[in-house]
């Protein structure tokens, strides 16, 4: 049987001088996704928000989303979105958070459902009060930024600052771009939004690891080769589990965004944009070449090897009597 | 890498074979299970947005214990004052202390040390600590007791424990599969309910102090008087609960209150066949009802509910027996909901709602649904595409994976974890990352082939270099799954469990039984060249 070959062996692909077009391409879209995130901002669902969300189906054909509307409308609940959801007579009705604290909040199901009388499932309720969703919004961000934190902690120990500087601005540029099309699609941000992003931050790094990994093999195999080339020879030598891997993961998450249910699909389908599209991309194009700013270079490998090993001659003769 | 003694491929055997056992149980009938020796009865649990269930937030309100606590001093003082013969005036709750003028001022002196004898050491007199759950102070004449904020949020977290006994006794008796009521944080109770269809009515049960009294009404005023000019001292308008309210004066003496009830049942009025509750008193309270009803036969009293007013009977004659039925219009499901209200007890401190989550069976189901088919999909996608890929290998990396997720069902049963829909996404996706272990020893054990090694030590160079590759991309991820397990709740805290575990678990795969299985296969088949 002939094996399925994507990506042809020894390929010698010039990443590094890319850069000088792939740098402006990501400089312009992080901009892009600021400005988006800033101007339109992020559709931030009842988790952040507070409010209420009611998932209700009539069943057999008898929705009548003008009926529900005006019944709705007329309860004078400040803003309210309805929208059609499947083709399955299910609708989502957002209500948007009451003045008037914690207990203002728990009448809108009670008037919801006097509203829509009988012959309705409610599929789902959700009540989130002004008090829990400030504490979300605050345990995600915190959680975000604690997971950057952690991240660069274990690089520095596990690498050279300079890789662990460089995987950390790679992943800053991942969340950046993946909020930026939250923002441009409007997609319900969410805890599993966080959850996402957590994910995303995850894989792209994981991304990363194994290049930097094959990095910091070839610097201290090959001490005299020009450090370009070596970035290049080791994304290359990498690149066919990069494709692989990437194939497989978008197998995935094409069943759950595909398959998944709506409950998590906009979980499935951020996902689908910052692992597949950014995550890839940025630790090829971005967080790779970035090292060469950042100082890693064959020579000053070798020099601190040097220096590491006179060190180590000197203690040598110092404890040889 | 590739050498394995007996002892340890069948240790890795055994260890693999055990964990994906422990996720029987979760698969058998609830009959198969029960029969089941109890070390084995550990399984996986549905997540309420996975069986349908309510999910709700309650917080007790630190100001209302502040203030119950401000009522509390106020009437201590008061009796503390009255008792030691010393003169006041101007007794009240201002802001957060309660305030009194001592009208000698010689008497300061001694009105300060009975009034310091309200404080008490936070944690019981058996607390080392010393710190008092009042501050007492004096200014001229006035003396100021004002309840300490560490002395707050002592008496909030003894709040809570109350109210989770409480609210425990009021949900067993909805019969209820399962609830599970516990802390969260100092000042909050998270009660989960599964498979409960209308979460209406638990809200109601949860809401409700159910602080029972009995008091006399005063007939001196009309209440509409009352209202308008000044109500008798010790009395108040309370109105009842329908529409419109009817107000009723009512004395601010309480005959009897609810604790002192033992019993209270649903029933039906003989003569009006209307649903009512019948409750019985204990000794202590039935003798203080007996000795009320009969000094004030012929007049109104009031039972009342959380400052609303059920009914208004008149006593017609003393009622001595020590039982009684409140009666006030109520549907069955109401003098229901009402008894078992009675049966479980008032709660120390209002509650609030501050969080709600309730998935109907219905959409239950098709989350279950949707989740089972989207895993189908997506592994036989990925099984198919390293077949293609990697031929042989790629059946090893399936095994290898199908054994994965069959130990993540294990160790998440082992754990008694909870399994949410997004814990089922983290279940694909591990299946996407899993390979990619697989992935990483293959492509580096090819290029091994090509820089001209031999079959056998380009395989082995393989693994030893990949391994190490492996270890560190995984304990990122890692790390970021931690940090979710510790800021998510609910579902996105079940996707952190299973992607977290399923990490661990691929490594240990990736470490163990794949290396094996090449390593079995390598003695077997002694190949001259990769067949990668």
């Amino acid at each position: 049987m002939r094996l399925l070959r994507i990506v042809p062996d020894d390929t010698t692909f010039d990443f590094i001088r890319f850069r000088r077009i792939s740098f402006p391409i990501s400089a312009l879209l992080s901009i892009v996704a600021l400005v988006a995130f800033f101007t339109m901002g992020l559709n931030f669902g009842i988790d952040f928000k507070g409010g209420t969300l009611l998932e209700v189906r009539y069943a057999n054909n008898t929705l009548n989303i003008g009926d529900v509307r005006s019944r709705l409308e007329s309860l004078d609940l400040g803003e309210v979105q309805i929208q059609e959801i499947g083709g399955d007579g299910e609708v989502l009705i957002r209500v948007a958070q009451q003045p008037g604290g914690e207990q203002a909040q728990q009448v809108v199901v009670g008037k919801v459902r006097a509203a829509l009388g009988e012959g309705v499932e409610y599929r789902r309720i959700e009540v989130v009060g002004p008090r829990v969703s400030q504490e979300l919004l605050s345990y995600g961000i915190v959680g975000l930024m604690m997971a950057v934190f952690c991240i660069l902690i274990y690089l520095w120990f596990r690498f050279e600052w300079q890789f662990a500087l460089g995987a950390s601005i790679a992943n800053f540029h991942d969340i950046v771009l993946t909020i930026g099309f939250m923002a441009i699609f409007q997609i319900d941000f969410d805890l599993t939004s966080v959850a996402a992003l957590l994910t995303i931050l995850g894989y792209s790094l994981n991304d990363t690891i194994v290049i930097y990994d094959r990095i910091r093999e070839m610097l201290r195999r090959y001490k005299k080769m020009p450090t370009e080339e070596l970035l290049n020879a080791s994304i290359n030598s990498t690149l066919s589990r990069s494709v692989i891997t990437h194939v497989t993961v978008t197998l995935a998450l094409l069943a759950l965004v595909l398959f998944g249910g709506r409950a998590i699909h906009s979980f499935s389908v951020t996902m689908m944009f910052g692992v597949v599209l950014v995550g890839t991309y940025t630790s090829i194009f971005i967080a790779s070449p970035l090292l060469i700013y950042l100082g890693v270079s064959t020579r000053a490998m070798a020099e601190k090897a040097e220096k590491e090993a006179k060190s180590a001659n000197s203690k040598a003769e110092r404890l040889a009597p | 890498m590739l050498y394995f003694s007996k002892w340890k491929a069948f240790a890795i055997l055994a260890v693999s074979a055990i964990i994906c056992l422990m996720a029987v149980p979760s698969l058998l009938s609830q009959s198969a299970y029960d029969s089941l020796p109890s070390f084995l009865q550990r399984k996986i649990v549905l997540g309420l947005d996975l069986q349908g269930g309510s999910y709700i937030v309650l917080q007790v309100d630190a100001q209302s214990v502040r203030k119950i606590r401000l009522e509390q001093l106020r009437d201590d003082a008061r009796r503390v004052l009255r008792d030691a013969k010393i003169g006041y005036t101007g007794l009240a709750i201002q802001g957060d202390a309660v305030e009194v003028r001592i009208r000698d001022g010689q008497d300061v002196e001694a009105a300060l040390t009975q009034l310091r004898t309200l404080a008490l050491p936070i944690g019981g007199a058996m607390s080392t600590a010393g710190q008092l759950d009042t501050d007492v102070s004096r200014d001229g004449n006035t003396i100021a007791l004002a309840p300490t904020s560490a002395g707050v949020q002592s008496r909030t977290i003894q709040a809570v424990s109350q109210s989770i006994e409480i609210i425990r006794k009021r949900i067993d008796q909805l019969g209820t599969t399962e609830p599970s009521i516990q802390r969260q944080g100092a000042d909050r109770i998270q009660v989960q309910v599964p498979g409960l269809q209308d979460p209406s009515r638990l809200k109601a049960l949860l809401g409700q102090t159910a602080q029972l009294t009995f008091r006399l009404v005063d007939n001196t005023m009309s209440p509409q008087q009352a209202l308008q000019g000044r109500a008798p001292a010790g009395t108040e308008v309370l109105t009842s609960q329908g529409n419109p309210p009817v107000p009723y004066l009512i004395e601010q003496r309480v005959l009897v209150a609810g604790e002192d009830l033992t019993d209270a049942q649903p029933g039906f009025d003989p003569t009006t066949r209307e649903p009512v509750v019948t409750f019985r008193f204990n000794t202590n309270g039935a003798r203080r009802f007996a000795e009320a009803t009969q000094a004030n036969v012929g007049r109104p009293f009031a039972i009342i509910l959380d400052n609303h007013v059920i009914s208004a009977p008149v006593i017609r004659e003393p009622i001595l027996g020590g039982s009684g039925q409140i009666s006030g219009n109520f549907t069955v499901q109401e003098a229901n909901d009402l008894a078992i209200l009675l049966r479980a007890g008032a709660l120390p401190v209002p509650l609030q709602v501050v969080e709600e989550r309730t998935v109907g069976p219905g959409l239950g189901a098709d989350s279950i649904r949707a989740g089972l088919i989207a895993s189908i999909v997506g592994a036989t996608l990925v099984a198919l595409f390293m077949v293609a890929t990697y031929g042989l290998f790629g059946v090893i990396a399936n095994i290898a994976v199908a054994i994965n997720v069959g130990m993540i069902f294990g160790l998440l049963a082992m754990l008694g974890a909870t399994l949410t829909l997004p814990g089922i996404a983290g279940v694909v996706l591990t299946v996407g990352i899993a390979v990619d272990s697989n992935v990483l020893i293959y492509e580096r054990i090819r290029e091994e082939a090509r820089a001209g090694r031999s079959a056998i030590s380009a395989i082995d160079a393989g693994f030893s270099r990949a391994l190490a590759t492996i270890l560190d991309s995984n304990i990122t991820t890692f790390i970021a799954a931690a940090v979710l397990f510790y800021v998510g709740s609910g579902p996105v805290r079940g996707f952190a469990i299973t992607f977290g575990i399923g990490i661990m678990t691929t490594v240990f795969t990736a470490f163990t039984l794949t290396r094996l299985m090449v390593a079995l296969w390598v003695r077997w088949q002694r190949p001259q060249r990769v067949p990668i």
